[in-house]
């Protein structure tokens, strides 16, 4: 051994030591706002799932609960929406983009108290929006059912992350912007814009009917493709490659990816309304635009799938890969879903069934929510100083809701088509194209169990992981032992 | 990609496409209408609705009847939706100008609204459908909505609105079930959905 290999050596120990201790500086400087939107986020998770399941089983038995107004199908199912679109969904995201953006731009988190008060904010809107909801305040419009004195609250804390998220994204460190970047910082400005101009339209001055479906379903699509959908893909890329310890696939097909996602996504919404009272160029402007997502849904895929190749095996041990890519192989099956779904000859098969609500559930489920745990399993051991308690948990949690959404989505695309099918045909009685649906319907609700019992069971972990319970961990709590996981990797 | 400027620039310009297309076009063009007055009838269409219908809406968008209802009879070649009876020829954005706001709906749990008023013009027969959806229209899911409706003691004479009920919902003897204020202005609002004028854009079919 000559001294100069063994000084480099010495050397590259150092600087992975510098790096390392720069990344534990890192995460605990997220710790509270971390904390604060991810309990906060579990805690709506376990709210929604309880609403999601009324509205299931009042399908099935209509006199279910049905003296009371507050708890009549129409207040619960959007109460389920906005709980687990605004009370869950949303702060997931911002508890993964913050983490993210803070360690991407290698700078320990600047002005906490922005983001603390944030969710603070946050949480309040989402405790008094559902309250409205129940209450009989809902403005019924679907996705946007806050009223004002709700809406106005998430505003103000979302422009509290967005100023946030520019001035962190000011003080990085100089050096490479990294793909996830670009989403997260996108996200985090499109999604205002979007929330105030859909809300000033729709809620504060009211626009004639006639173009409020425009409006509407503009920012329906767009709070997924434009909020959603890119927090999530911005985690999936930077999960994917930190768990396998090798680099993204192709850089070139990361740019076309987010370019044409931001262009063609958020020309969607129209697909929600083909047929309605809309000039016909808008629908086909959308459908065009539908069927265009093929690009980036291709593109992006072909980068996730390139840069796993041949480390499938790492799927067996890591409960944060296993998660992430279940939820990145759905996002290519729910956008190659909804591209087919937004042609006209197949739409009139499925628009207004339970074929969508499958649909909704691949996307806001299978897709976004497993990369939520996936981000989770990874973020909180380290921003905690404290690995999970028990790899059982994981592995029930897993199982419940992987087997419970698969199932969900395959009884509503089943029960949905065949809806769908007998309300095309004007000669059979619209009475049977419910009695058609039904059994299916009673399946969604027994899916429904299986996910409310797996989002217990996570919630659990959770809190165990926060009370710091059990013993010590030497290392990340994997599926299987210890000795062979590490034998076949090198990072978790 | 390493310069903010580039992707913040990007973001707004690709977004600001859609804002133009799908925001700013159909506030300009869809939602600036004026009634328009049929020259046969001298009718101003479509027809204002009345104080108690625009109570109702409120009572229809809190009751989230939207989730299961549409309101809107796509174009022709598209669906059953005029072979269903739904309506008398499709909806035209024009319809809507003073929906607050326009019930289009996604989902057809239950039949499409948008001319309910047309097809069943009897408040007797709302408020019974109503209070027992499954027992006026068997195989229906509409949950109930009872808690419209008051039970109570007849005084004297019984409440020319009280309701007809069947088994088994009919009260014990001495009572009667009569509609809430809400519930009187839910059946207003469902009576006032009859889209079935004609507009210059969208004449009646004359077969």
């Amino acid at each position: 051994m000559n001294p100069t290999t063994h000084e480099e050596k010495h050397d590259t120990l150092s600087h992975a030591e510098r790096d390392r201790l720069e990344r534990a500086a890192i995460d605990a400087s997220t710790r509270l706002p971390v904390i604060l939107f991810y309990g906060s986020a579990i805690f709506w998770l376990l709210v929604g799932t309880v609403f999601g399941l009324l509205a299931a089983i009042k399908m099935n038995i209509p006199t279910f609960l049905d003296q009371w107004g507050w708890l009549t199908f129409g207040r619960v199912r959007p109460a389920h929406l906005n709980a687990v679109a605004y009370g869950w969904a949303s702060p997931a995201a911002i508890g993964t983009g913050l983490w993210l953006m803070a360690r991407l731009c290698r700078t320990p988190l600047k002005h906490a108290k922005l983001l603390i008060s944030a969710a603070v904010f946050w949480n309040l809107g989402v405790a008094i929006g559902i309250c409205a909801i129940l209450a009989g305040d809902s403005r019924s419009i679907e996705w946007l059912e806050f009223p004002n004195y709700a809406s106005g609250l998430l505003f103000i804390s979302y422009g509290l992350i967005s100023v946030w998220a520019v001035i962190m994204f000011r003080f990085r460190q100089p050096g490479h912007v990294y793909v996830s970047q670009w989403y997260i910082l996108a996200a985090f400005l499109w999604f205002p814009w979007l929330y105030s101009t859909s809300n000033l339209l729709l809620n504060f001055e009211q626009i004639q009917g006639g173009a409020q479906g425009a409006v509407n379903w503009w920012f329906g699509h767009n709070v997924l493709g434009l909020w959603f959908t890119p927090i999530a893909l911005a985690t999936i890329y930077y999960l994917i490659p930190k768990v396998l310890g090798r680099p993204i696939h192709s850089y070139y097909l990361s740019i076309l990816g987010f370019w044409t996602l931001a262009l063609f996504y958020s020309w969607n919404g129209m697909h929600h309304l083909i047929g309605g009272p809309f000039p016909a160029w808008m629908i086909s402007a959308s459908v065009v635009a539908s069927v265009m997502m093929i690009v980036p849904v291709i593109t992006t895929a072909i980068n996730f799938h390139m840069t796993t190749v041949g480390h499938f095996n790492a799927l067996k041990w890591s409960p944060t890969l296993r998660f992430t890519v279940f939820g990145a192989v759905c996002y290519t099956l729910a956008s190659g879903q909804g591209s087919t779904m937004a042609i006209p000859s197949l739409n009139v098969i499925t628009h207004f069934t339970h074929y969508t609500i499958g649909h909704s559930h691949l996307g806001m489920y299978a897709f976004f929510t497993m990369v939520m745990y996936g981000a989770i399993y990874y973020i909180m051991p380290r921003v905690v100083g404290w690995e999970w308690p028990s790899s059982r948990l994981i592995r029930w949690h897993f199982w419940l809701v992987a087997i419970g959404i698969v199932f969900m989505v395959i009884v509503l695309s089943i029960g949905g088509v065949l809806q769908g099918l007998a309300l095309l045909d004007a000669n059979v009685t619209f009475m049977k194209s419910l009695e058609i649906a039904r059994p299916w319907l009673w399946m969604r609700s027994a899916s429904g169990i299986l996910l409310t019992a797996g989002h217990i069971v996570f919630a659990v972990n959770f809190t165990l992981l926060l009370l710091k319970f059990g013993k010590r961990r030497s290392g990340p709590t994997l599926f299987g032992k210890r000795a062979e996981v590490e034998s076949e990797m090198h990072a978790v | 990609m390493n310069r903010m400027t580039v992707i913040v620039i990007g973001a707004f310009l690709t977004f600001l496409t859609s804002w133009v297309g799908l925001v700013a076009y159909p506030y300009l063009q869809l939602g600036r209408f004026m009634p328009a007055t049929d020259e046969a009838s001298g009718d101003v269409n479509p027809p204002p609705l009345s104080g108690m219908a625009v109570m109702g809406q409120r009572v229809y968008a809190a009751s989230g009847c939207v989730y299961c209802h549409s309101q809107q009879v796509r174009q022709i070649g598209i669906g059953s939706d005029l072979a269903r009876g739904w309506g008398a020829r499709p909806t035209v954005a024009r319809d809507y100008m003073r929906e607050r706001p326009a019930f289009l709906g996604t989902m057809r749990t239950g039949p499409d609204l948008a001319n309910i008023g047309a097809r069943q013009s009897s408040a007797k027969w709302h408020h019974q459908h109503l209070y027992q959806p499954a027992v006026v229209t068997p195989g229906s899911i509409m949950p109930s909505y009872r808690y419209l409706y008051r039970t109570q003691k007849i005084q004297g004479q019984r409440s020319e609105r009280a309701l007809d009920l069947l088994p088994p919902n009919v009260p014990p003897p001495g009572y009667e079930v009569v509609p809430t204020y809400e519930a009187e202005a839910l059946v207003a609002y469902l009576i006032s959905l009859n889209r079935n004028y004609p507009l210059p854009e969208a004449p009646e079919p004359t077969e």
